[in-house]
This record gives structure tokens, sequence and C-alpha cells, in this order.
């Protein structure tokens, strides 16, 4: 038995945070077969043959993902130990929801929790996200 | 290219934080690593009689530190000196820790907390404030005579008893430390969590018996503080330090978020009694406030919160007669420490709950009441400062009732409330919040930060402040850059690291930007100055003409810095004897209207809409600024509405983040944030600070919307859905 | 922090006949998509041993049509499966409130509707929904299926009418008529990432002004998720009145049996427990 974070962050990819062990607060969320899921409540097993993307796999080389361009731009982050699960849950927002409405943002991110912001950066970078991708590209 | 003071420059730090890249504590791993843990006392109070091991396990392969190994003093070096690093004979809380063990796999070291036993004799703790029966500080401010003022005729007098309960800060990345010590050479060194490099470096070396020259404190990207980090990591910090001396092995020690929320501290919890005298038009006579703090075992900054809390318990109100009795108790819980608005919030709640009482009693609405009532420039405050700066509280109130829609709101509330399943209401709170330390605090900090050039013609400021989230580094870049003519990536920011940055104090206090950047802006002039003056720089210049002159200096000359110690503005006087004078350098001051519903089917309040205006000086970063605003009111709406302790016998019960409710993003309104400026001379670019402003206003004004959409009276704080329905049963019984 | 892992073991079965015969030694555990399991192993109490995982199970998957009308859930379906499953949204809408209300989007992508069951907490979200649309449950082992309606599977505090060896393999939503109004309403510690304080599913017929049929859930009032007969006999073929309304609530005091623990007050849960059921009753007054 192992918790896929402790994996993770084992392997080097320390992007995915620990922040309450208890699947409360979303700040070790990771891709799993394309779907969100807290790695802190999932087990190794349940990760066998899965692609999983972490934070280090949105960018490509030097060129940010909309999304982490945004919250750059609109300042969705402020300490950022939050902001790798709460990029992760907005990315599998728009790949669902390409075009959200702000009701939609809050619901989709609720799982994350941000103790600095309020999030009302974070809204408006996921919005500004979506204004700069071309449909469906998330 | 990016803007200098005045404009949005992206985070600094920011791609870093986006990408994953940004390395919190956790995420680093010296080779021979052993993880540390700390075994906590279960009873609020008692003597320990002894520690039993389970002999299952193989305690050889462990590093067991107690008391007795304390080299120097087991004495957490802050204010009163009082509380252990350890306990040794006696506890006076639960969670107080009373020995650390260390092994190379964490599993093994977390698997150790079941199997050690500490046989304590119990004692009766106190848990209550009633109870308490040791104090560890009061303070009083006196203006004019209360009681004589209180005796007069034709005055209506209303009083009345508040609370609030504590509240955890709630960073999402929990307390952490790597500690490396070299016993040969008699030194250590930590890296963590933390937003007071230098709280820790000095007390580390008391702690190990070490020349403070051997110890080092590294900050590392560091997920929130609020306060939660000032002073609390020089007990972490301390303990990874003492298993890396016993052990000779580095130590990481991570707290997991139970532990982190049931022994660290939090704000302080108070109960406020306020008996306040006006005349029948609505003006105030007289204000005679009892404040308490309940401080929990040990001292911490107790003192230092009860001062501020005392000091702004009067508000921005010109009354000729106010008593403020400021008291801090010792109980048998978890100290609380430092948390955001440092005792304000507290008395402001109160306050501002208050004040909209008074308004009904004389039969005036609570934004009339209030004018009749704020200070202006030349009035005096309770602790005897004269207002020698502009302040307009009635076009900030203006400002925000427009804002919101307050008259009219109000109004149609009223019409449609009586037949609505959803009552709505519309609340206010005007306040102020004074910036840097109080009194002689920022003379006694005597705060450094050097600026220097480097071999490359770029150049580095040099600061203890930390980036905790609000925007330090991006700050300091812009200000650096303004006063130099360059641009912000052309400025580097050291890592807070004691070997290498000099003292600008403590990240507390609404202090970094007002006080410390303008400290970075002084000394970056000061290298302008010296190129200029040297003849190496002509006094306009370009960018690649500054770089060129900055390599050209340093080549020959070794090396181009500059040091700015604070100085005190000039006309600020601050009296510890009599406890009165200029309290602060300046306030930020500011007006904050809440719009609520209250669901009488579910008893649910939610916060509809947040207008929150303030006078800031000058906003130097309108993001991060707007940041700041947000993030501080949304922490007032948990604290408000949703944040509550639940004690039993002494311990927090509900030490998880299942069952202590922080608000989600479903949870919080649009935070609708607007910003006057009025330069202060003595910030950088006429800046004041704001760090802890928003912390004050929304609580009170949440609560005087509820009053205003139901016919109760909250007065204590969480005013959770239970306790509303328990007061609607009462007026409705 | 890394909890102490040891003496636990998942083990991922070679199929679900694999899975049943370790279920059915007494050598194993049942593990779904673990939300709820893996708190407590965060948490150092989850009991040590062995668990088999069912997520790989197909068998245990899938939302399919019954032959007689009504669905078949299976037990490893998760409640992003439920909420995505348009049959789900236009027949069993309390059910898709409930999947859209357990935690946030990533808890519903793991979390199983067999594992809201089988974990059996009283706050459970799904099992008010389930019980208002009178389900009914699939249990499975070796020695095969048998069904129960769902109502009486909790009989008492974390306990249910589970023999060793079984496992919730479906459960089975009856075919509905259109003349039913629904009303499902969760009250939190917040309005998401919650634990349910009062959870009321309710879904009603009327004939005219008449009552014809009702069926009343709650949860978090009581050890177990509870139809509220008294309630509904109170009001089943009665029409709606103050006084009918009025009785209804008072009958529904006898239906549960709330208390104060660390979220919340027997006597909140008593107020709107009632409150709630009101307002089901009387949705025009709800402004």
């Amino acid at each position: 038995m192992a918790r896929l974070l402790d994996v993770l962050r084992a392997a080097g990819l320390t992007g995915t945070k620990e922040g309450c062990g208890e699947g409360e607060c979303g700040a070790c969320a990771v891709l799993l077969n394309g779907a969100l899921v807290n790695s802190c409540l999932t087990p190794l097993a349940h990760a066998a043959g899965a692609a999983i993307t972490t934070i280090e796999g949105l960018a490509s080389d030097e060129q940010l993902h909309a999304v982490q361009q945004a919250f750059l731009d609109c300042g969705g982050a402020q300490c950022g130990i939050c902001t790798p699960g709460m990029v992760l849950a907005a990315v599998s927002l728009l790949r669902r929801n390409p075009n959200p409405t702000e009701d939609a943002v809050r619901e989709g991110l609720a799982g994350n929790l941000c103790r600095c912001t309020g999030y009302g950066r974070i809204f408006a970078a996921v919005l500004e996200a979506c204004r700069r991708m071309p449909q469906a590209t998330a | 290219m990016q803007p200098g003071a005045g404009g949005s420059a992206v985070r600094r730090e920011g791609r870093a934080k986006l990408t994953g890249r940004a390395l919190y504590v956790d995420d680093v791993a010296p080779p021979g690593l052993i993880h540390g843990v700390t075994i906590r006392s279960p009873v609020s109070r008692g003597t320990i009689r002894g520690l039993r091991f389970d002999p299952s396990l193989d305690w050889s392969e462990y590093t067991i530190v107690t008391a007795a190994d304390i080299p120097g003093i087991n004495i957490v070096k802050l204010i009163a000196d009082d509380q252990p690093y350890l306990a040794d004979r006696v506890v006076q809380h639960a969670e107080e820790p009373v020995l650390l063990v260390a092994h190379p796999d964490p599993m093994r070291a977390e698997a150790a907390r079941r199997l050690i036993t500490i046989d304590i004799d119990p004692l009766p703790p106190v848990l209550s404030m009633d109870e308490a029966s040791e104090e560890f500080k009061r303070y009083s401010v006196v203006k004019g005579d209360v009681d004589r003022a209180l005796s007069a005729a034709d005055l209506v007098v209303v009083e009345g008893d508040y609370s609030t309960g504590a509240q955890e800060q709630l960073y999402i990345e929990p307390n952490g430390m790597i500690a490396v010590a070299d016993r040969e050479h008699g030194g250590v060194t930590v890296w963590g969590s933390m937003q007071c490099p230098y709280y820790i470096h000095g007390a580390l070396a008391a702690l190990l018996n070490l020349p403070e020259a051997r110890v080092r404190v590294v900050q590392m990207e560091t997920g929130g503080g609020f306060g939660g980090k000032e002073e609390y990591p020089t007990i972490i910090a301390g303990h990874a330090a003492l298993l890396a001396w016993k052990s000779g092995r580095p130590v990481k020690m991570i707290y997991g978020r139970s532990e982190d929320m049931a022994s660290t501290t939090k704000r302080h919890p108070s109960r406020t009694r306020h008996r306040t005298a006006v005349t029948r038009d609505g003006q105030l006579v007289a204000m005679d406030i009892d404040f308490m703090l309940d401080g929990g075992a040990y001292c911490t900054l107790s003192p230092v919160v009860l001062s501020r809390g005392t000091i702004h318990a009067a508000g921005p109100y010109d009354c000729p007669n106010v008593r403020v009795r400021g008291r801090v108790v010792k109980t048998n819980v978890p100290p609380h420490g430092a948390f955001r608005g440092f005792g304000a919030p507290q008395s402001i709640f109160a306050l501002e709950r208050q004040m909209d009482r008074v308004a009904q009693a004389v039969g005036l609405d609570p934004a009339e009441f209030r004018r009749r009532n704020f200070v202006r420039n030349g009035d005096t405050l309770a602790v005897g400062q004269t207002i020698r700066e502009p302040v307009d509280m009635h076009a900030l109130l203006q400002r925000a009732l427009t804002l919101s829609g307050f008259a009219a709101k109000r109004a149609a509330f009223a019409r449609a409330n009586p037949s609505a399943r959803v009552r709505k209401g519309i609340g206010l709170a005007t306040f102020m919040h004074g910036a840097g330390f109080t009194g002689s605090g920022e003379v006694h900090l005597a705060s450094v930060v050097t600026v220097e050039g480097a071999a490359d013609g770029g150049v580095r400021v040099l600061a203890a402040s930390t980036e905790i989230g609000q925007g330090t580094n991006t700050i300091f870049s812009q200000i650096a850059a303004e006063a130099l003519g360059l641009e912000i990536d052309d400025i580097e920011i050291a890592q807070p690291d004691t070997a290498v940055v000099p003292n600008s104090g403590p990240t507390v206090a609404s202090r970094t930007c007002m006080v410390v950047g303008k400290l970075v802006e002084s000394a970056a002039t000061g290298i302008r100055r010296t190129l200029v003056d040297s003849g190496y720089l002509p006094s306009t210049y370009t960018r690649a003409q500054f770089h060129h002159a900055c390599e050209r200096y340093i080549a020959r000359f070794g090396d181009l810095r500059s040091t700015s110690q604070y100085t005190p503005p000039p006309n600020v006087r601050w009296d510890d004897e009599t406890y009165t004078g200029d309290a602060y350098a300046t306030y930020a001051w500011a007006a904050y209207v809440a719009e609520v519903s209250v669901d009488l089917v579910t008893w649910e309040i939610h916060v509809d809409d947040f207008v929150a205006v303030q006078e800031v000086g000058r906003v130097i970063n309108p993001t991060l600024a707007t940041g700041q605003i947000e993030g501080g009111v949304a922490q007032g709406i948990g604290w408000a509405l949703y944040e509550d302790v639940v004690w039993r016998e002494g311990r927090m019960a509900n030490a998880q983040m299942t069952n202590y409710i922080m608000p989600t993003s479903m949870d919080l309104p649009p935070i609708r944030v607007y910003f006057e400026e009025v330069p202060y001379a003595g910030g950088p670019g006429g800046a004041k600070g704001i760090g802890e402003l928003p912390m004050d206003g929304a609580a009170p004004a949440i609560f005087n919307a509820v009053a205003d959409a139901t016919d109760v009276d909250p007065r204590d704080l969480p005013l959770t859905p239970e306790r509303l329905l328990s007061l609607w049963a009462a007026r409705h019984a | 922090m890394i909890p102490v892992l040891d003496g636990l073991d998942l083990h991922v079965p070679a199929g679900l006949d694999d899975a049943l015969r370790m279920l059915a030694s007494g050598d194993a555990r049942p593990f779904a998509g673990g939300t709820d399991l893996m708190v407590l192993l965060d948490a150092g109490r989850l009991p040590p041993g062995r668990y088999v995982s069912l997520w790989e199970l197909a068998e245990l998957r899938g939302i399919r049509e019954e032959p007689r009308g009504g669905v078949s859930i299976g037990a490893l379906v998760t409640f992003s499966e439920i909420r995505r499953s348009h049959a789900m949204a236009e027949r069993y809408p309390m059910l898709c409130a409930a999947a859209a209300q357990i935690g946030g989007v990533a808890t519903q992508n793991r979390a199983t509707i067999g594992g809201n069951i089988a974990n059996a907490s009283p706050a459970a979200d799904a099992p008010p929904a389930l019980v208002a649309y009178d389900a009914e449950i699939e249990l499975l082992s070796l020695d095969g299926v048998r069904r129960l309606p769902y109502a009486g599977f909790h009989t008492g505090y974390k306990q249910m009418q589970l023999a060793r060896g079984e496992i919730v393999s479906r459960v089975l939503l009856p075919a509905r008529d259109r003349g039913w109004r629904d009303g499902y309403h969760k009250v939190g510690t917040r309005r998401a990432q919650a634990i349910s304080k009062v959870c009321m599913a309710g879904s009603i017929r009327l004939d005219g002004d008449i009552v014809s049929d009702i069926r009343l859930a709650l949860g978090s009032v009581a050890p177990t998720v509870v139809r509220c007969r008294a309630a509904e006999a109170a009001l089943r073929g009665r029409s709606i009145t103050d006084e009918t309304v009025d009785g209804a609530a008072q009958a529904l005091l006898a239906d549960i049996a709330p208390i104060d623990d660390i979220r919340s007050t027997a006597a909140y849960r008593r107020s709107v427990a009632q409150n709630l059921l009101s307002a089901f009753l009387r949705p025009a007054d709800q402004k």
C-alpha cells in the first residue's frame, strides 16, 4: 500500500503538495487518466498503467499552458502552495467545459482551498485563460 | 517591459510557483536525512512522572531528545521567556512538546508516536478566561475622565458584551523545518517555512549555546503565514536543530495538518465589554471599554497583541472621554499567537457592533451615527495621537455606501423581509489600522536593508523580509527599479538567509512595504548616488549606462553597496511609560460594507456582496494590493461565519480540515476592492502598510448586516447557523 | 506527512471470483474508490490487514437499463459518472443532486455509490435519495446474488445487512412514472466540500391538491438514513394546508433522533429537518 502522492514526490515530482492528507484541500490534485483526483487519497495500485499529469507536465518546454500564463498575469497565485492543484483543477474544468460561466468555475474549483486569495483572482485567471484559448484545446 | 512602482508587475517568483518548481521545505531532502516527530502531552496540565518506551521497538535506531539534551537554555526566546522548547517537569497545555524522536524512515518515526507514553499526574487546568488567575499583561489607555462624563445628565448609555473565538491561520503549507548541525565546529543551519529568519536566528543561538555568527537561518518558499509562522517556527526550528545536534544527521520535521492545527498558535479569543454614552443627538461623550484576551499557557506575543487591540479599541471616532482597560490572561490551552490583525480584529469587532447598537438606541442609521463622530485631521485619538495627516472618513464611507447601494438596499430589504424565507441585510464597519510596529517598536527593531550592485551590472536587494505570498519580492523589485530607473528584471531579491542579508526586521505588522520598502528605496537611491557622485554615471542615464557603470565601478573598487537603517519619522513621539502619544507612524483608513442573506429554513448566512474601500497612501502594485484585501476579507468572512475552534478539555477537538471550516470558492462573494490614495511621506512612493487592514472590517460588517436582516442582536463570533438559531429562538420564544 | 502503512496491503484481484474468494475467506476487506478508507489511512486509523480492490472489476460498473424499466447502477460507478448520465439526470435527479455535492470534483471522480453505501456513515449523501426512490440493493458473494429493499439495509450505526463475503454489487432504481415532484436538500457545514448536517430527499405525488403518495428520507439525523414514515403518514391522503404541514413537521420528530456532535447540534438538526420538510411541501413560499 502506498499513496500516489508520496510516490510522485519521492520520484522528484515535488510540484504536487500535501496540504492536509485528508482529501479536503486539493493541493495534491493530479490528473489520472484525465480525471482530477486527490493523490493523497489514491492508492498506488489504482494508478497502475495510468497516464498521470502533474503540474510539471503542463507547460511544454518554456511555453506556459494558457491557464498558467493567465494565473501569472491575473495574480492568481500568492503563496503558491495551492497553485499546482488549483491549476490542474482549472485545466480539468476547461477540458470538460471550454466556456464556463463564473458559477461553473466556482463550482469546478470548489474542491481546491486557497487561504491567500479569496478566489477572486483565480476565477479571473480561469476566465481569462478561456478567452485566450482556441475552443476545446485545454 | 515591466512597470515600476504603481503598475501591476507580475509576481517575480510566479513562474516557479505555477510550474511546480518553487521549492518549499518538504520539497528538498539532503542526503542522510532523518525525520523528526514531536511527542506531546495528552493532558492540559500536570507534572511529568516519566517516559515509557514500548520495548517492541528497537530504540537504538532512533535519536531521542529530551530537555536534558539541550546544550543552552531551554527557553524560547521571545518576550517573557516563560516557554520551554521541551517540557521538563510540568506541562501547561495539551500538545505541549515533551520529547523528540527521529528515524531515517519517516514511517518509523511516525510509528514511534504511539509507542511512547508520557506519564503525567494531572493537575486541575484553567480552561476559560473567567477562571484565569494569572495575567500576562495589562494596559490602559485613558483620555479625559470617563467616570465623571458618565455621571452627567441627559445621556443615552448603551452597554454590551462581545466575544470572539480562536481562529486557526490554516496556511495550506503546514509548518516544516530542515536542520543541519556541525558539532565539531559548533554551528547550525536551518531551512524552512517562516516569516522571520532573525527571530529564529537569535533564538537558536541561545538554545544551542552558540555564538550568533555560527547560526544560519534560510527561508524557503513559504506556503502562507498570516502570523502563524511569525513566532511559532522558532519552536519547530529549535526542535529540528536539537535533533540535528544530537544525531549529527540532517533532520527534517514536517507537521501533519492535524498536529499543526492542534498544537500551534491561533488568534487570541477575546471578550470585550463596552459602555458607551452619547448625547441624544448621537454625539459620543464617553467610551468605557474592558478588553480581555486569552493568551493560552505561555506569554508568546500576547503583550503586543494586547497592545494593538487596546490601542484600536476606540476606533476612528472623536470622543472626549475614553478608557480602555486591556488584559491578557493565562489559561492551560496551547498558547495563542500572531494572526493577521493581531488584536485589532477582536477589539474592532466589538466596537463596530457596539456602534451600530448605539446608533439604534438614539434612532440614527449606522452611517449617520458614524458621520457625527468620525475623527478629522487635527483631532486626537484616545491614545493621545493627534492626527496630522489628511483623513476623510466621511468620503470613504460615502464611497462605500454608494458602491454598495447601501441606502436603497436597506430600504428594499426592510420592505421585503417580513414575508421572505431568505432575509437580506446590509451592514457596515468603519475602522483604521496602524501600520508598522507600535510606538517605539520600529526604533528598537532598527531595521537594515542593503542594496548592492553586481559585477554583471545587475542589482541585488538584501533584506530579511520574506515573501509569503503577499508580494514582497515583487514590491521590493518595483521600488528598487523605480529608484534606479531600471526594470524589474534587473533587480534580484536575495533569498532571506541570515548569512547573507541584514536584519530588516520581522515580516509582520503591515510593515514590509511601508517600513522596509522605504529602506529599499533609500538604499537603492544610495547606490545610484554613489555612481553619480563618483562620476561613473551621469545624473540622467539609460539602463545600459547604469549596468556599464556598475560593472566598471565594481571592477575598480571591489563592491558597490548602500545600507539604509530605519530612522523614525520626525515628530513621532511615543511614551512607553504612560502609554500615550503617537502609537503608529500612520494609519490606513477604511469603510467596508457586507450584504448578507439569512435563510430561515437552514439558518445559513451567506455573504452575497462585499465592498471594501480603503485609503492606503499609494498603491504600488494594484494586483498585489487588491489580492491582499480580497484575501484578508475572505479570512474575515471565515472568522465571522465558519471558523469555529471546538474545545474539549483544553484541546482542539476539530483539528482536521474536514471539521474546521474555512470558506470554499462557493462560500465567498465577489469581493469588490477600491483604493484611495493620500500619499504618506514615510512610505516608499507614499505607500502605507495594508496587509492586516482587511482583517478588521469583514466580521463586524457581516454581524451588523445580520442584525439588519433579522431582529437578532449577535455579539459572539463565529455566528454559525446553530448559534443564529439559538438567538432567533430566544428572541421569538 | 507520510502515514504509517504497516500491515496494510491492497491486493488487486485477478477477477471478480478471485475477489469474492478473498472476501469469503475473511482474508480481505473490500476497497472501492478509497475516498473514505484512505482518509482513515492518512489519519493512521485504517484497520490493518489486507484489502481487495474492486476498482478494476467491470462487472461492478456501468449504468444499465433494467428490462422492467428502472436502472441498475454498478457499485463501482463513481459519482462523476452518475452526474454525467442522461438517464440519471432525467429520471433520478435527486441522485444527481447528491452526486454533485459529495466533496468536490476530485472526490466525485473516485467516490463510488457502493462505497457510499457500504461505508455506512449516517451522513452519507446518496442514501436519502436512494431511500426516497425505493431503491433495491443487490448483494453478491461466492454463494450468489440476493436483493433487498435498500430502506432496511442499514440496521444501526455502521451496521448493515451484509453477510461475510458479501459486497454491494448493484443498486437498482425502479421505474418511476412522471407524477412525482422531487426535492433534495443537503445542508452542510459550507456550500461545497462539506459533510452533511441534515440531508433531505423527498418525493411527492399530488392528485389535485391531495397527497396521493410521498417518500421522505433524511440523513445525518439518526444512526442510519431514515425513511420518515410517521411524517409520511401524516400527509398521505391529505391536502397540503398549514395544519397538515405543521402536523407532518411534528410527526417528523418521531422519525428522527439527532445528536450533538463535532459539527452541529440536535436542536439545529431538528429545526432544519422540520423546516426542510415544510419548505419541500410548500415550494411556492420559498423566496
